[in-house]
């Protein structure tokens, strides 16, 4: 594997447990840096070590004391460093799991993912965070995925890092009861960086979140929501390929379905099925049939959003797609979330079920009047409707809120008639 | 009768952690007049827990509200001080808590 990648996946890693041994995301950090920066050196030239992780870890661990040494601040600044410094231990209790080889060196990315995620810190630092910390982003390439300057997106990270420290947010996964909630927020940050991806950034946002979405699966394998969360960024994004074609946009129902990614929407299914058989509080749900993707399902067990979107998004790969039970899970997803833009989504299904005056209908009872797809979707249905002026109308208000370059192109080309009978922009999302 | 001496500080002072109280302070914090005091870390560390338990990340601003009180706590992590913040919350109409961390201070009981 190249160095860089090697870097890329211990980082989050080897972070988490130095936050842990020295209680301090800054100090871990700097220390986490200095030990790739010599293997990056001794590596090539001496090879990789037998166990990179084993490796990084002591070694950021030993810089971080001879630091600390010279400080002379350890007692203030570490926990168990200080512990064992007091008792003269030649070997820490830390030292001794990571020289012996038998010893598995604990994994501490969730209370990591936790930290980053509390609900005390803001949501944009939240993200921020979590993808330096975990994802191993620099702070420019966060910046650049989020268009901001530099200078911002480090003050942010360097504020959070500190209100870390100073409010004494715990480095811990969270006890049984708060655990619903903390975990939602933690979904609710890897969810955000996929769809922050989807907008086609210069960072692949979208790989970075699935990546932190395959760690939370590997580390909390039992909680439903995570599966459910994993299954949904896949289905999605095994169709990324094919969602453009020369720079133009591809409805759904016109995408080369050869481009689409079948390994990817076959693991999709197979998490979606283990997510299906499991609750939200990780007991598993005997008499639940893993495969039946209907409301009923999901009744017993209603807080479960990304469960419902990964079925809805599994169901729109099928072909020909399953309106009823599409409109039926969006229903059940606008009851759970209350979002205008879910009940949009149904409006869209209905249409395909009860043709577009009843898609309508649901539409003229939304106040989505700022949001780019609210327009486009009108427009199509009343242009099936054969309202065609007010079709006009609708697409020029599309267009004016339209974001990318693809997508006004994609829009006047609706506008300008003799192209066909288009589909729905948003029927996907 | 007794006060409470409010100090603000006029921008975020993020070295203050590392610096000492001025000495004709510290004497003063010594005499026997003053029953408790405490320095708190900047205002960015700060949480605020709202009515319906909603928090937010940094100080209360908002101006309509004016300051009623305060209790000073001892507690694992800012988790266990926002339990405890919520149990004070729960009973009150209307407002917010600030939970802010304590950089040093003395107290003693009443």
């Amino acid at each position: 594997m190249a160095l860089d990648a090697v870097f890329r996946e211990q980082w989050g890693r080897v972070l988490a447990t130095l936050v842990g041994i020295l209680g301090d995301i800054e100090l871990a950090e700097e220390a986490a840096a200095e030990a790739f920066a010599i293997a990056a050196e001794r590596w090539p030239r001496d090879g990789e070590p037998s166990n990179p992780t084993r490796w990084l870890i002591t070694t950021a661990r030993n810089r971080a004391v001879d630091r600390l040494r010279r400080q002379r601040v350890l007692a203030a600044k570490t926990r168990l460093l200080a512990r064992d410094l007091e008792a003269d231990a030649p070997a820490s209790v830390f030292e001794g799991a990571v020289m012996d080889h038998s010893a598995a060196i604990p994994d501490e990315r969730l209370e990591l993912i936790f930290t980053c995620c509390h609900p005390a810190l803001a949501l944009d630092a939240q993200v921020a965070l979590t993808l330096r910390t975990l994802g191993g982003l620099s702070t420019d390439e966060i910046a650049l995925a989020f268009l901001i300057p530099f200078e911002t997106m480090s003050k942010r990270l360097t504020r959070a890092k500190h209100k870390i420290r100073d409010a004494g947010i715990p480095f811990a996964v969270p006890a049984g009861h708060q655990l619903p909630d903390r975990l939602a927020a933690v979904l609710a940050v890897v969810y955000l960086i996929f769809n922050q991806g989807w907008g086609g950034g210069r960072v692949d946002l979208a790989a970075e979140a699935i990546h932190l979405g395959r760690a939370l699966a590997t580390l909390m394998p039992d909680e439903g929501e995570v599966l459910a969360l994993l299954a949904l960024m896949l289905l999605h994004d095994a169709r990324r390929a094919a969602r453009l074609r020369d720079g133009e946009v591809v409805l759904l129902d016109d995408q080369d379905r050869t481009l689409w990614d079948g390994p990817q929407i076959a693991e999709g299914r197979e998490l979606l099925d283990r997510a299906m058989t499991r609750q939200s509080g990780g007991i598993a749900n005997a008499d639940a049939s893993p495969s039946l993707a209907n409301e009923r399902s999901f009744s017993r067990n209603p807080a479960r959003p990304y469960l419902v979107q990964a079925a809805i998004a599994d169901l729109h790969l099928q072909q020909p797609r399953d309106w009823r039970q599409i409109a039926a899970l969006y229903g059940t997803l606008a009851r759970l979330t209350g979002s205008p833009i879910v009940e949009m989504n149904r409006a869209i299904a209905v249409a395909e079920i009860d043709g577009p005056a009843a898609g309508l209908d649901i539409l003229d009872r939304l106040d989505l009047e700022h949001y780019r797809y609210f327009h486009s979707t009108r427009a199509q249905l009343l242009r099936r409707a054969g309202r065609e002026s007010e079709a006009q109308r609708a697409y020029r208000q599309a267009l004016d809120l339209a974001q990318t370059e693809p997508e006004q192109r994609f829009l006047r080309q609706q506008l300008n008639p003799g192209h066909g009978l288009p589909k729905a922009v948003a029927d996907e999302d | 009768m007794r006060y409470a001496l409010l100090i603000y500080n006029t921008e975020n002072d993020p070295d203050r952690a590392s610096r000492d109280i001025p000495g004709t302070v510290v004497e003063m914090l010594d005499e026997p007049f003053v029953d408790g005091w405490a320095r708190l870390h900047a205002a960015e560390s700060a949480t605020t827990l709202h009515r319906g338990g909603l928090l937010t990340d940094g100080p209360f601003v908002e101006s309509k509200e004016y300051l009623a009180g305060l209790i000073v706590i001892e507690a694992e992590n800012l988790d266990a001080a926002l339990a405890v913040a919520q149990q004070v919350h729960g009973s009150r109409p209307s407002g917010a808590i600030e939970v802010r961390p304590v950089l040093d201070g003395r107290f003693r009981g009443a």
